[in-house]
């Protein structure tokens, strides 16, 4: 296979098969690579708009509560641990760049380079993961936790002097922040723990030398999805670490 | 004006030697196939089992309802069967019949593609209908939900024992499912096109499809997470919709609807796209207003998503923000108008036959009228407080959901029959079918109009002895709706090894799909074709001679 | 609109990594800048710049890392209508709830 049937020109979409440009992995009901290849990619679009949706529902969520419970939210971001939330927004960009560098590693058909930054995504997306998991396990341990073993002593009688203690009223709503925080990180986090199987997979793929001759597509497509993932977070972030901090 | 084409000889016509159908063999053959024909057949099979099952709980409603009190079966029970009833027939029926079936049969064969753009993505939502429909026939084995398809919180979250979380997981699937479907229709519609084939050459149903397919990949997803926090909400009781931790319960109704609205758009969109092909096949004429009939679909298709807060009128919603959905729900009747006003100046002067699916078609033309100034009335504030939650609500939906889409998905299935399985249909018996369907159909429904009208309330097992005379008519006539719906499920079938050969265009129609062979090669088209001439031009056709699109193999 | 001038397709573009570079490094300090400033008290302005620069990393991020600078019109216009029935979730179901109230204390 030649070089060019990875830059395409946009007359070679139209025409029939070039008989000279004819690699493996152009399915049959496809008239060209380019074709194939944008097919591919507006797909992904397609289904990163579902996502959009997907989250938008709980973004809605968030708003409307945020907007009832003020001093709730207030309350129960400020526990949040937010060194943890801002290192784990750095991994999370980092590993968004050793993504957009695989899928360049691929464009230049650098097989070891490729497989170098697929790992490196992998482990920060793990990094990301296992903050996560501290976070989570220190909510636990202190019971916020929506459900039956959810306490609103910690909003009621706060630890942390320089905190304004909330009605009895007003810290059962916390509930409905936390409610929302696992709900929203929860389903990044799957996001993210389907995305690192699929990495997994990729390295696999990529050693053998699947992504390097000019198939980028999957790369590409996988790339969409993992920046996606990183812009939700981008969103979670301040919406949910960062009210009223100043407190 | 019309052009005049005679019909085809049928006689000299043969089988084709090979077809997409004897392409291959074997189980393993239809359940891995990428191939966009047979995943249409198998979703053809699939539909059909919910269909009857769905349809027998409607009879078993139906029954209970002949007499006064709840005596054929205990009111929990009831609730039961048209909660089941309900979402079986939507999610597992409406929203995937004609796009899941006919749709993707053919789509590719319109654009002129050899497939659609991911086959593999095409199967897998196939498979995830299966999953999500056998996770709902399990919940309905296993005992049923007794919510009502809307999952009504706190009801569904906190009030009932039933196997809600399971119907949600069932849902969800089927939901990905039809994501899956509309991302592929799109990609298709935009990347697949054949040289030639601009948008404004596309056929209508093509449009229409596109407009549903947009519907299917920005709704769903609501619905999904909706249905994400319902679960939730039972297994870790996290309160977000629980009205006692704070949460809301109308913002359950706000996200379900967001979904559920359009959703009915998903439902009768498809079926508008049938009747476009049908009404201008069996008038010879080209679509009057072809422009704007296609952007009237994709006016249904935005328009949709603004409208949703119209179930939620009487659920305690602010009065200002219900004026203004009341004003936007009317500005739907628009689009849809547009459409009716435009399938009857194609008429107008048209070289009319009375085949079956245009037999079907004339249905769908009246009852989907009728239901959709029905919907005028349900859309005024004042109005709704009286109707909503009655019988005229349910009659309502029924004259465009049955009477509408079902109409038209047996016109598409009648008409496009010959395309998909290379037989006719027995014209006469499926002639009769299509009238009693019709008058089956009336009688069933158009008593409910009354019975809601006079304050007789939706979901109750038991009713005044004063209703008792319009509830007998409304199910003597489900009872020959249901023979009009059996007769296609005996003959249809019947056709396949007995049925006349139908020859490549049995119906003279223009569309690129009925220019190949009846079954089609599983490549669709030998070559790609070349589109040189607009959508409906019976000119070409008749002097089609000159420019034969393709070979058959 | 033949297929050959058709906006919907464009040629692929590849991306180096000195932009990559730039983007990230942009992204860190504003994600830096934007946990400063929620340490700030400014009153309502606290959330608006914290979503005005959350919208601006994803603006970048979509641009240059998902490469939409580069891309089609037709995927630029998928992104739009993605936005746009978002906008449609939250503000028509604002409606409702900011107007709920009204006339009623």
């Amino acid at each position: 296979m030649d070089s060019h049937s990875v830059a395409t020109a946009p007359g070679e979409l139209v025409g029939g098969v070039d008989p000279h440009s004819h690699p493996s992995f152009l399915r049959h009901h496809f008239e060209s690579v380019g074709q194939q290849r944008e097919a591919a990619s507006f797909g992904m679009w397609i289904f990163l708009l579902t996502e959009v949706m997907f989250f938008g529902g709980m973004f809605c969520a968030y708003l409307i509560f945020r907007n009832w419970y003020h001093p709730a939210f207030v309350a129960g971001s400020n526990t949040l641990d937010i060194t943890l939330g801002t290192t784990n927004t750095a991994v999370l960009i980092g590993s968004s760049f050793t993504m957009a560098m695989a899928v360049y590693s691929a464009e230049m058909r650098r097989r070891s380079q490729l497989i170098l930054f697929l790992t490196l995504t992998i482990v920060l997306g793990f990094a990301f993961l296992g903050i996560k998991a501290v976070e989570y396990h220190q909510k636990f341990v202190d019971h916020h936790i929506p459900g039956p073993n959810f306490s609103i002593q910690e909003f009621v009688h706060p630890s942390n002097p320089h905190a304004i203690p909330l009605s009895p009223d007003m810290a059962q709503k916390t509930q409905i922040y936390f409610s929302l925080y696992f709900a929203m990180t929860g389903m990044h986090a799957l996001h993210m723990i389907i995305g690192i199987s699929l990495l997994f997979f990729m390295v696999w793929r990529a050693s053998q030398n699947a992504y390097t001759e000019g198939h980028i597509m999957p790369v590409e497509n996988f790339g969409l999805y993992w920046h996606f993932v990183d812009i939700v977070w981008i969103f979670l972030f301040p919406l949910l670490y960062l009210i009223s901090r100043y407190r | 004006m019309s052009t005049i084409i005679s019909l085809p000889d049928q006689a000299t016509a043969r089988l084709p030697r090979k077809s997409f159908l004897n392409e291959e063999y074997g189980i393993k053959s239809w359940l891995l196939t990428g191939d966009h024909k047979r995943i249409a057949i198998l979703y053809l099979v699939s539909i059909t089992f919910f269909f009857v099952i769905g349809g027998a709980l409607a009879g078993l409603i139906r029954m209970e309802l002949l007499t006064p009190p709840s005596d054929l079966m205990a009111t929990d029970t009831y609730n039961k069967v048209f909660s089941m009833h309900g979402i079986i027939m939507i999610f597992l029926f409406l929203v995937p019949s004609v796009p899941a079936t006919i749709g993707n049969f053919l789509i590719p064969l319109m654009v002129g593609a050899r497939d659609l753009a991911f086959p593999k993505i095409n199967l897998l939502s196939w498979y995830l209908y299966m999953a999500g429909g056998l996770i709902i026939f399990a919940a309905m084995v296993l005992g049923g939900v007794d919510s009502g398809w809307t999952f009504t919180t706190p009801l569904s979250t906190h009030y009932l024992n039933t196997h809600v979380t399971t119907a949600a997981i069932g849902i969800f699937l089927a939901g990905f499912s039809s994501i899956f479907t509309g991302l592929n229709f799109i990609v298709t519609v935009h990347r697949m096109r054949c040289p030639g084939m601009t948008w404004f050459r596309l056929p209508l149903f093509v449009w229409s499809h596109y407009a549903t397919s947009i519907i299917m990949i920005l709704g769903t997803p609501v619905l999904a997470i909706t249905l994400v926090l319902v679960a939730l909400e039972r297994t870790l009781d996290i309160g977000v919709f629980d009205p006692s931790k704070g949460g809301d319960p109308l913002l359950f109704q706000h996200l379900f609807w967001f979904y559920s609205h359009p959703a009915v758009y998903i439902m009768i969109l498809p079926g508008m796209a049938v009747i476009s092909e049908v009404i201008s096949t069996f008038s010879r004429k080209r679509v009057f207003g072809y422009t704007a009939v296609a952007f009237s679909s994709v006016a249904i298709a935005v328009f949709g998503f603004l409208v949703w807060e119209h179930h939620m009128f009487i659920m305690g919603v602010s009065q200002y923000s219900a004026l203004v959905f009341s004003l936007l729900t009317m500005l739907v009747a628009v689009p849809s108008a547009i459409k009716i006003f435009n399938w009857t100046m194609t008429l107008y002067r048209g070289s009319i036959t009375f085949e079956t699916p245009m037999l079907y078609a004339f249905g769908f033309m009246g009852l989907f009228t009728i239901g959709g100034l029905t919907g005028v009335f349900l859309a005024t504030l004042g109005m709704d407080v009286h109707l909503t939650e009655t019988y005229f609500i349910v009659a309502h939906f029924h004259f465009v959901m049955v009477g509408g889409m079902l109409m038209a998905y047996l016109a598409g299935i009648h008409f496009w029959w010959p395309k998909m399985t290379g037989r006719m249909y027995p014209e006469a018996i499926s002639k009769v079918s299509a009238i009693v369907t019709f008058i089956g159909f009336i009688v069933t429904f158009f008593p409910q109009f009354l019975l809601g009208y006079l304050g007789m309330p939706r979901r109750y097992a038991s009713y005044p002895a004063d209703f008792q005379v319009l509830n007998v008519f409304s199910t003597a006539g489900a009872t020959i709706l249901g023979i009009g719906y059996l007769l296609p499920m005996l003959y249809l079938p019947w056709s396949l090894v007995y049925g006349a050969i139908a020859g490549d265009n049995p119906w003279q129609a223009t569309g690129l799909e009925w220019q190949i062979q009846s079954p089609p090669l599983t490549v669709n088209f030998v070559e790609i074709p070349v589109m040189d001439h607009e959508a409906y031009d019976y000119e070409w056709l008749a002097n089609k001679t000159v420019h034969e699109v393709q070979t058959v193999g | 609109m033949t297929e050959k001038i058709d906006p919907e397709h464009q040629e692929q573009h590849i991306v180096g990594p000195p932009v990559y570079l730039t983007i990230v490094i942009t992204l860190l300090v504003l994600t830096a800048v934007t946990t400063g400033v929620a340490f700030i008290d400014l009153g309502v302005f606290n959330p608006i710049i914290a979503l005005a620069i959350a919208c601006f990393k994803a603006s970048l991020v979509v641009l240059f890392f998902m490469h939409i600078k580069y891309s089609s019109r037709l995927l630029k216009m998928t992104v739009l209508c993605g936005l746009f029935t978002f906008m449609l979730l939250m503000t028509l179901t604002m409606t409702d709830y900011i107007s709920r109230a009204w006339g009623m204390w």
